[in-house]
């Protein structure tokens, strides 16, 4: 185990030093010559009190010369996990939209696995439920009722689904990455000792079955990808809204497993007391089908009532970036991003956004991007379906006045 | 009450710029600091101490300048500080980090109450808090946005979820995330800067924990990083100027009809 800078490749470019957020690696004077025989005279030397290991040197080095070593731990039942399997989430008896959006891509996963997709659903008068998930691309539901089961308890929920891994080995297992799903999902790789990759916003499998997990990092500005390569099942919570379910097919035929459950599985230090819903945020930015966004270009809190007008037109919510929310131009609720909602309804209007890549992270999802800003080099014409160049209070009457009468026909 | 607070230092995601050439993230220079959502998990404890009585102890794992941290909370009024530091933690992943984490509250033993962030802002997970109350198998209430009712047996908690907050109750001890909307945390006294700068910051390494080699660090940790990359996100758009925000319109008001929106 650690990290080394391999002597006879370091050209002592300095890039890995500044792509160290630790201060960690520096250049010394230290003539030297690769294997080529080139001679350079700075070499790239570790502080291994200051080194994390976390890997950010490693893929920048030109030269390949830095190297992290590390132990593998072995699984011995690996051949056994096959299976894709999805946490099939529930609330108050209704089934999540994010767990069909994932019952739709674990079917493309164990499709190219060629293996089966189980759905696990746990929960309290599940009528109906099962056959959904079947309709929407499942193999196999297990299924788990009970009346302790309704609300989401994370002692017998994460014993439950244990219990199920530990019967049926699925090789993958993807829940949504909801306040549920992670708290589940964390507490169950805890116990079993696996890997869990947070909030994925991409996933495919490779031909040695391997799960690639790509997530967004360090608020969004890059991607990694991530692997699980020896311990099973390779689980990952995935982002509500990023993937689409199937069409629903009424006639696709699947297997409902009734799963009878021990009530020691069942004990729960942690009772539920009762449920309030918030009804203060009118609209859900998560639920519309369009959204008109702003940003920093609105100049004031006031002139978000454009937005809001031009929403009321098109019968959508009011999105906004994050400087607007710092501002405290616009309640928290409505921040679209990486530190906010991901949304992805029909259209998607950003409105003197300029398109931070933590905000495109977050609505990249939408079907139609439409954007408008003054500056013709702003990164969000770049995700852009439609753009206009313009000032923001000059087009935004304009459109409003064309969408209304488009829409009154 | 014995009150452990989970905390990290995380780099300042303000100052990381891109390298245009690279595209990657340029993190030279960047300031740490606390993780801002762990500053809650403080404040909370903090506010539990003044009403109850008892002791609070910040922990972090993480290289020997993480002490900074832990000093920026004595700071706040924490009793005190423990850093979990060895060449042997690096590397850590949730998994790891969550174990080791709780080895350090075994050895601290009697607590009633750890608190953390609801998430670090460089990782983002929401993993490690569930992870260390799943290896202390102790109870969990995650995304907490207030404490109803405390006393030294019992908890009543409110969970912020999607659309609305449920009430949960609880044993303790228990492990509980908070979320920003909890309280609005203290800035640092004038004597409690004087007492960070004074105060022994003690260092536990794999033994002093009795961490099983095999599941601290980077061999502790079932992910691997594949692969760092930049987004190509780009697309071909139509672009409208000033003078042709009629057609950009159309071609709205277009996709609407395609959509089934009008």
């Amino acid at each position: 185990m650690g990290i080394r800078v391999i002597k006879n490749k370091c050209i002592g470019c300095n890039i890995c030093v500044r792509h160290c957020q630790y201060g960690a690696i520096s250049l010394v004077d230290e003539p030297h010559k690769l294997a080529n025989g080139k001679e350079f005279k700075k070499l790239a030397v570790i502080d291994l009190e200051k080194c994390t290991l976390c890997g950010e040197c490693v893929r920048p080095c030109p030269t390949n010369a830095i190297e992290i070593e590390t132990e593998a731990h072995e699984f011995k039942d690996k051949e056994n996990y096959k299976d894709v399997m999805v946490f099939a989430e529930q609330r108050r008896g209704e089934l999540e939209g994010a767990a069909l959006e994932l019952i739709g891509k674990g079917r493309e996963l164990a499709d190219k696995l060629g293996v089966n997709l189980y759905a696990l659903l746990l929960g309290k008068s599940l009528k109906g439920k099962p056959e959904k998930l079947i309709a929407h691309g499942a193999d196999k539901v297990i299924v788990v009722n009970d009346d302790s089961l309704l609300n989401f308890l994370p002692e017998p929920y994460t014993n439950i689904l244990i219990e199920m891994i530990k019967k049926y080995k699925p090789s993958v297992l993807l829940a949504p990455s909801t306040t549920q799903g992670r708290a589940l999902l964390s507490r169950a790789a805890a116990k079993i000792f696996t890997g869990l990759t947070a909030d994925c916003t991409g996933l495919d499998v490779d031909s040695e079955g391997n799960l690639l997990q790509t997530r967004p990092a360090f608020g969004g500005s890059i991607k990694a990808r991530i692997l699980t390569p020896n311990m099973r099942p390779q689980m990952a919570t995935v982002r509500p809204k990023v993937f689409k379910p199937l069409e629903e097919d009424t006639n696709k035929k699947g297997e409902i497993i009734e799963e009878k459950i021990s009530s020691e599985l069942l004990k729960s230090n942690t009772k539920f007391e009762k449920w309030i819903e918030d009804t203060t945020s009118h609209i859900s930015i998560e639920d519309a089908n369009i959204i008109v966004s702003g940003g920093r270009g609105l100049g004031c809190s006031d002139n978000f009532k454009l937005l809001f007008e031009l929403a009321e037109v098109l019968g959508g919510a009011v999105g906004a970036s994050r400087p607007t929310v710092d501002e405290g131009w616009i309640p928290y609720s409505h921040q679209v991003g990486q530190t906010g909602k991901t949304v992805g309804p029909k259209i998607y209007i950003a409105v003197g956004i300029s398109g931070a890549i933590q905000h495109i992270e977050g609505m990249r999802g939408s079907d139609l991007i439409v954007a408008i800003n003054k500056d013709p080099d702003a990164p969000i014409f770049r995700v852009a379906d439609i753009g206009i160049v313009g000032d923001l209070f000059e087009v935004i009457p304009i459109l409003k006045e064309k969408l209304k009468k488009a829409k009154n026909g | 009450m014995k009150i452990i607070i989970c905390i990290k230092q995380v780099p300042n995601p303000e100052q990381a710029k891109m390298d245009e050439k690279s595209g990657t993230v340029v993190r030279e220079g960047v300031e740490l600091m606390v993780n801002p959502f762990d500053l809650y998990a403080v404040e909370e404890g903090l506010r539990l101490k003044e009403k109850m009585g008892g002791e609070v102890i910040a922990i972090s794992m993480g290289p020997p300048q993480a002490e900074t941290a832990l000093r920026e909370v004595i700071g706040m009024g924490v009793d005190r500080g423990i850093l979990l530091t060895s060449r042997d933690f690096a590397g850590a992943d949730t998994w790891a980090t969550s174990y080791t984490l709780s080895k350090a509250c075994e050895k601290i033993k009697d607590y009633d109450l750890i608190i953390c962030g609801k998430q670090a802002i460089d990782g983002d997970t929401a993993q490690v808090g569930p992870g260390v109350a799943a290896q202390l198998g102790i109870p969990q209430i995650t995304f907490v946005r207030k404490i109803d009712e405390i006393n030294e047996k019992n908890i009543k908690a409110e969970r912020l979820v999607e659309g609305g907050y449920e009430v949960i109750s609880s044993p303790l001890p228990l492990l509980i995330t908070v979320v920003k909307e909890i309280n609005e945390p203290r800035l640092p006294t004038l004597k409690g800067r004087l007492n960070a700068k004074k105060a022994e910051i003690a260092h536990w390494g794999p033994e002093d924990i009795q961490a099983d080699k095999d599941k601290i660090g980077i061999n502790g940790s079932p992910t691997i990083v594949d692969e760092i990359f930049t987004p190509d996100l780009s697309k071909e758009g139509k672009i409208f100027s000033i003078d042709q925000i009629e057609e950009a319109a159309e071609e709205i008001i277009k996709k609407q009809k395609e959509m089934g929106l009008i």
